[in-house]
Parts: structure tokens; sequence; C-alpha cells
């Protein structure tokens, strides 16, 4: 049998493979060529060198929402991964209905992020305007926050999975062990529970930091970038770059502010992953 | 064997289903969702004359229903096969940037004026010696660079406040005294003084959600460059805000006489709005003729229109707001017998009885052509009333505006004013208005 998988294994790779060269890698490059030419349509472009991405550096709103996601993805990764975190330690007690609490908690991760961002618009804009404050699309501030909550109430269910998953697989005589010799909780906790699920704060951290570089589709629905673009992050602002402007420099402009968004991402990733994975334990 | 034969037979199917895939792609990738490309392949081989074929990429969603009857007419008539794919809502530009990139690109398409056609100006075929030129009824209509006729108008709107007579009247006035600005402020501030014994407001609420926002960072903002351009003549590399004070003006009206608060506009609909103008909460609401639909409702014999007065000398005379942002492009790079195709179906929607007909009963359009119909909307009959009575209808100068980021800067700063009407937050419209309208004219040059 094993002979038998290797002889034909090209034959199985092939579909995914193609479907990946046409659906990822051909885009991938042709989008990197597109970055340095002027074009309106893909199939007609002119080389024009690097300055679509001296603009693109040059361009205040994309730095500032470089700022913006930064400041968003670091508070949200560690709003999400807590309380996931805390949910799945209360979950995996031996208490009744956990499962009935699990699904209701996932729930959210079910729905469509444009969807949800219309909801939350509406809750956030009754709530502000019954405290008086200006609402959404003249709030900065409450847009920041209005979107942490929303993605901590979208993702939280999610990595909620993942953490029970690890909680779980930490070996039973250990705990047992650790109880024997007399470790509160608190240092069960600290000492056994989350070095052993190392693996699943690397999977949730590198999740939540990489979708909350890449938000758009909750960002275009809660806030749509107003007040004035400053809650504009670095997808919304590209999806801007090409489509709010007019005259076609500004294709290639957004295009190369793509790339560039693409490797922050990559390198972050990197980064992320690399701090992580070296606390990890065997087990 | 028999395992090595399973494994065959799995990956054959495998690689049948790609292909599948991929072959569906490519011919039925190009409807957008929701709408249907009707057959087109079949008269084909029936009638000889037919060696083009027609690709429209429709603009107006609420027309779809309508194009594609006409485009099944004319091939039962022609044999040409005509397709008709009509974008979602707000997603023309993103599905004809795809579109076009396409080998089979649409051979008909639309661009919004000047500020479009920058855009598409390499796809736009010169129009100039076209029968369908020649249909026109003024040059005005034509979307020019040079000599060069790159767009044509095909549908002429109008828009102005559109008034609930009845209302009106409940609260003791009538249209006639409303000849300008303040007579309509005198109007509008005495029905918000007598709101709760009326039972109802002066204006619908001026939402600045992204459904309604365009009736003011476009429609309104119209005005005071009009009247600019009236007077220093047209110069669309910037704008030096002369009229601003009349637009702050109009913009205080429509919002401290509206139905809610003009702090909570942020958040209200161009339904909200449509909701509160059919239930009888408010008298006037801004929009035009393709709203006709929405507010039909209400009667014929209890709806009129109102110019847009703002405060400007001489506005006794000021008409209703006429033009056209829609304008038919050909494709230059398609294939000419594809192009000529085009040109033929195009000749025949203006001037056959079915594609006449078509335009003026079932899509409801007045348009700029010889053999037009008139049509059946009622608001488009007082839109007419106000050329024939002499008044002077006032330009759609909104295509020379200069992206659409633009538009959005004066929405965001209306609506900051709207929630605190500060002169300080007015300053932030004008440098908006003035500064951003350099800025970007800037921006879209480079």
């Amino acid at each position: 049998m094993e002979k038998a998988l290797k002889r034909y294994f090209p034959i199985f790779v092939l579909p995914t493979l193609a479907a990946f060269i046409i659906g990822f890698l051909i885009p991938f490059v042709q989008g990197l060529y597109l970055s340095f030419c002027r074009f309106t349509t893909v199939g007609n472009a002119q080389v024009v060198g690097i300055g679509n991405y001296l603009k693109a550096f040059a361009d205040s709103t994309f730095t500032y929402s470089f700022w913006f996601t930064v400041l968003f993805a670091a508070v949200s990764t560690v709003v999400i991964n807590v309380l996931a975190f805390l949910v799945a330690l209360l979950l995996t007690r031996a208490i009744k209905g956990t499962n009935v609490f699990r699904t209701i908690f996932f729930m959210p991760n079910l729905i469509g992020g444009i969807v949800l961002g219309y909801i939350w618009q509406i809750l956030i804009n009754c709530v502000l305007s019954l405290a008086g404050k200006p609402l959404l699309a003249l709030n900065t501030a409450a847009g920041y926050w209005g979107l942490i909550i929303l993605m901590a109430w979208q993702q939280i269910g999610y990595m909620m999975i993942i953490y029970i998953a690890g909680l779980q697989s930490v070996p039973g005589d250990l705990l047992e062990a650790a109880q024997i010799d007399g470790a509160t909780s608190w240092q069960t906790l600290w000492k056994i529970k989350i070095p052993m699920v190392m693996s699943s704060i690397t999977i949730c951290v590198f999740l939540t930091l990489t979708n909350s570089f890449k938000l758009f589709d909750q960002n275009l629905a809660l806030t749509k970038g107003e007040p004035s673009h400053t809650t504009e992050m670095l997808a919304y602002n590209i999806y801007n770059t090409f489509y709010a402007r007019s005259g076609p420099q500004w294709k290639g402009i957004g295009q190369a502010k793509a790339v560039i968004f693409f490797v922050l991402v990559v390198a972050i990733g990197l980064i992320q992953l690399r701090a992580t994975r070296s606390r990890e334990v065997q087990q | 064997m028999k395992k090595r034969l399973f494994a065959l037979a799995l990956s054959g199917a495998m690689l049948i289903g790609l292909l599948a895939g991929c072959g569906g792609g490519g011919t039925s990738g190009t409807p957008a969702p929701g709408t249907a490309a009707p057959e087109t392949g079949a008269p084909e081989t029936t009638a000889p004359a037919a060696d083009g074929s027609v690709y429209y990429l429709n603009f107006k969603p609420e027309q779809d229903e309508q194009w594609q009857a006409l485009a099944e007419a004319y091939t039962a008539e022609t044999g040409v096969p005509v397709t008709v794919v009509t974008a979602a809502s707000g997603q023309y530009e993103t599905q004809l940037m795809a579109e076009m990139g396409k080998s089979e690109a649409p051979t008909l398409f639309q661009v919004n004026g000047p500020v479009g056609l920058a855009n598409w100006k390499d796809y736009c075929y010169d129009l100039s010696g076209s029968a369908l030129y020649g249909e026109l009824t003024s040059d005005d209509f034509a979307l020019k660079d040079a000599d060069a006729v790159y767009g044509i108008a095909y549908v002429i709107e109008t828009y102005g406040i559109i008034v609930n007579k009845a209302l009106l009247e409940q609260a003791g006035h009538s249209m006639d005294e409303i000849t300008d600005f303040a007579a309509l402020k005198a109007v509008a501030e005495d029905i918000t003084a007598r709101k709760d014994e009326l039972g109802f407001s002066a204006f619908t609420s001026a939402g600045m959600d992204g459904s309604s926002d365009w009736r003011f960072k476009t429609h309104l903002a119209n005005l005071p460059i009009y009247y600019e351009y009236e007077a220093e003549g047209v110069h669309a590399d910037a704008i030096n805000g002369t009229y601003l004070d009349n637009y702050r003006a109009i913009w205080d009206l429509y919002i401290n006489n509206a139905t809610c608060a003009p702090a909570e506009l942020s958040a209200k609909t161009g339904d909200d709005a449509v909701a509160e103008f059919v239930n009888g909460q408010a008298v006037f609401y801004q929009n035009g003729t393709w709203a006709y639909g929405d507010v039909s409702s209400l009667g014929d014999e209890n709806l009129d229109m109102l110019p847009i007065y703002i405060g400007v000398d001489g506005e006794e005379n000021q008409g209703l707001c006429t033009g056209s942002e829609n304008y038919w492009c050909v494709n230059s790079q398609a294939d000419p017998a594809d192009i000529q195709a085009t040109l033929d179906f195009l000749y025949w929607v203006v001037t056959s009885e079915t594609g006449t007909t078509s335009l003026a009963d079932d899509m409801g359009f007045v348009c700029p052509f010889r053999s037009a119909k008139p049509s059946t909307n009622y608001l488009v009959g007082i839109a007419d009333q106000y050329i024939a009575a002499g008044k002077k209808s006032v330009d759609w100068c909104f295509p020379t505006m200069p992206s659409e980021e633009w538009k959005n800067g004066v929405g965001s700063a209306l609506t900051a004013y709207a929630a605190d009407q500060t002169d300080a937050n007015w300053d932030g419209v004008v440098s908006a208005f003035v500064d951003g309208w350099a800025t970007e004219y800037q921006l879209s040059q480079g």
C-alpha cells in the first residue's frame, strides 16, 4: 500500500497543487508585477518602476492606518487570548452544561463579519446615543473599542475551542502528581497547564494576530473608517486607495501597498511563531 | 491490482472534477450574483447577419430585468447575441475593472462623467461618427474630450425637494409661497415650531449613512459649485467656495428642522428618509425622479417638487437640478465586429419602437434622443413643467468633483458639523470642500 501511495503521489497531489498554482501562486506573482506598474485593467499594464512604493510610503493615511492597526492588533490579541483561555478553563471543569456553553460561545464565529459589523453598529450607536455621546461615525475612540469588542465577541469562541482541546490533552497523571505534591491550583495553572498548552497558545496568538492585521469586513461594516479615515485599518486603506481615488496611477499604488502589507503580515507572523514556539514543551 | 485500479479511478475522478470546475469557471463566471445572462448562443446559427456580439455591463440594478428583456427582444429580431450583466449596487467600478481584464470584455459599459472618463479613456471608442451620436438632441449630452466623443448620456434625471403637498396644506402653507430660500426657511421653521401640534416635521432625516449621504455630499454640494461655475466659468482644477455660506444655510435648515436630532444623522439611512416621507412624518424630502417608485404610494395628486433654493440672488427663476451622470461608452479594444454590433444595438435601442418603449415606459427614463418617448414617471412631468414655466435648470456639476475621496471628506465633515454646529466645525467643511478639492485634483493628475 505504501509503495503504491509513493508511486501515485503526483496524481494525488496534482489537483491541489494545480488549484494552489492557479488560485494563489499566479495571482500573487502577477500582483507583485503589477505593483511596479500603472494600470487600469490587469492585462494592460505599463511598468513604471518603484514610484508606486515611494508614493505609498508618502501617503500619510497609509502610515496612520498602519499604527492604528498595530494598536488594534496588540490590544485585541491580548484581550481575545486571555478571555478565551479563561473561558476554556471554566468550561473544562466538571460543571453541568459545558457542551451547551461551548456551543453558545462558539456561535458568533459562524456569523459573517459584515453582518456582525452592522449588528454591532446598531448596538453601539444605541448605547452611545443613550449615553449622549457622539455616534460611531463621529467618534474615533468608540470606533476603536467597538472594533475590539466586535472582534473579541467573534473570536473568543473559536480560540476557546482550541484552548479546550489543549487543556484536555494535559496528562491527568501530571495534574494528579502535582496535587499529591501539594501544588495549589494557581501553581498548577502556571507550572503545568500553561506550559503544556503552549502549542495551542502559539496557534491562537498566530491566528488572532494575523486576523487583526488582515481585518477588513468588520472595519468596513462597523465604522467605514469614519470619522475621516481615523478608524481605517490597513486592508481597508488599500481597498480605498484602489477604488475611492480617481486616476489610473492609484491602482498601482494600491497594489504596492498590498505588497508591503503582505511582507508585513508575513514578518510579524514569523517573528511571533518563533517567539512562542521556543517556549513549547514536548510531552 | 484491485487497489491500484481503485486509486486510478479515484485520482481520475478528482482530475475530472478539477477540469469541470475550471471549465465551468471560464464560461459562467461572468454574471454577477443575482443576475442572469440570457441565453445567447442559439439564434446565431439561424441568422447569418450576426457576426458580432454585444456584452453590456449595466450600472443600474433597478433596471436589470428590463435590459434583459430588451436584449432578448433584439436577439430574437436580429440574431445578434446580446448579454446583459448588471453589477451589484455600488460595485460597478470594481466589476468593470475585473471584466475589462478578461478576453470576453464588455463591449458596452458606462462612466459617470469626466472624472470617470479619466480612468477609462484608453478604452473608450470615439463615437463622433456614429449614428447614435447623430440621434442626440443636444451636444450637451455628449461626453467630449477635445474633438472626440467618448460617452453619450442615455438618461436625464432631475432632483430637487420632493414635497408632500397634502401635509404642506395641512400646515397652512402652499407651494406658491415658496419661491426662494427665505420663504422655504420661513415655512420650514414654522412647521418645526408647531411640530407637536401638527404631528410631522419639515424635512426627512438627512441621513449620513452610506445609503443616503450622496444626497448631500454630492447632490446638495452641486448647488454651490453650480453657482460658482455660473459666476466664474467652469474650473474643475480648484474651487473657491464662494457660495459655501449658502451651503451652510441650507444644510442648517435641513438638519435643524428634521424628524430627528442632528446628532443622530450619522446613523440614519436612505430607507429611514423614505419611510418618514411615505408615512407622512415629514413634508420635504430631497431626492430625484429616480425615487418615484419609492414615493408613488402617496399618490400623484399629493406630490410636487421644489427647486433647492440656497439664497442666491435671482433664484426665484431657478429650476430643478437636471443632468446626467450615466454615459454609455463603447469598448475601443473590443473586436471591430463586436464594436459594430454594439453600435447597431444602441441605435436600435434609441430608435426602434421596442427600444424607445422600453426606455420610457418600463425603465421610466427620459432620454436625450430624437425618437425618445415621454416618460410615464410623474416626477419627470413636474420637472417638465418647471422648464415650460421658463425656469432655468441647474446643471449637474458633480461629475467634475475630483474623486470619491473628496465626496467622502465633505460627507465626514458635514456629519461632524451636524452633531455639533460650531463655526470651527463648519471650517472643517470648508477645508474639506476647498482644500480637499485642490489636493484631490492634484492627486488625480499624477
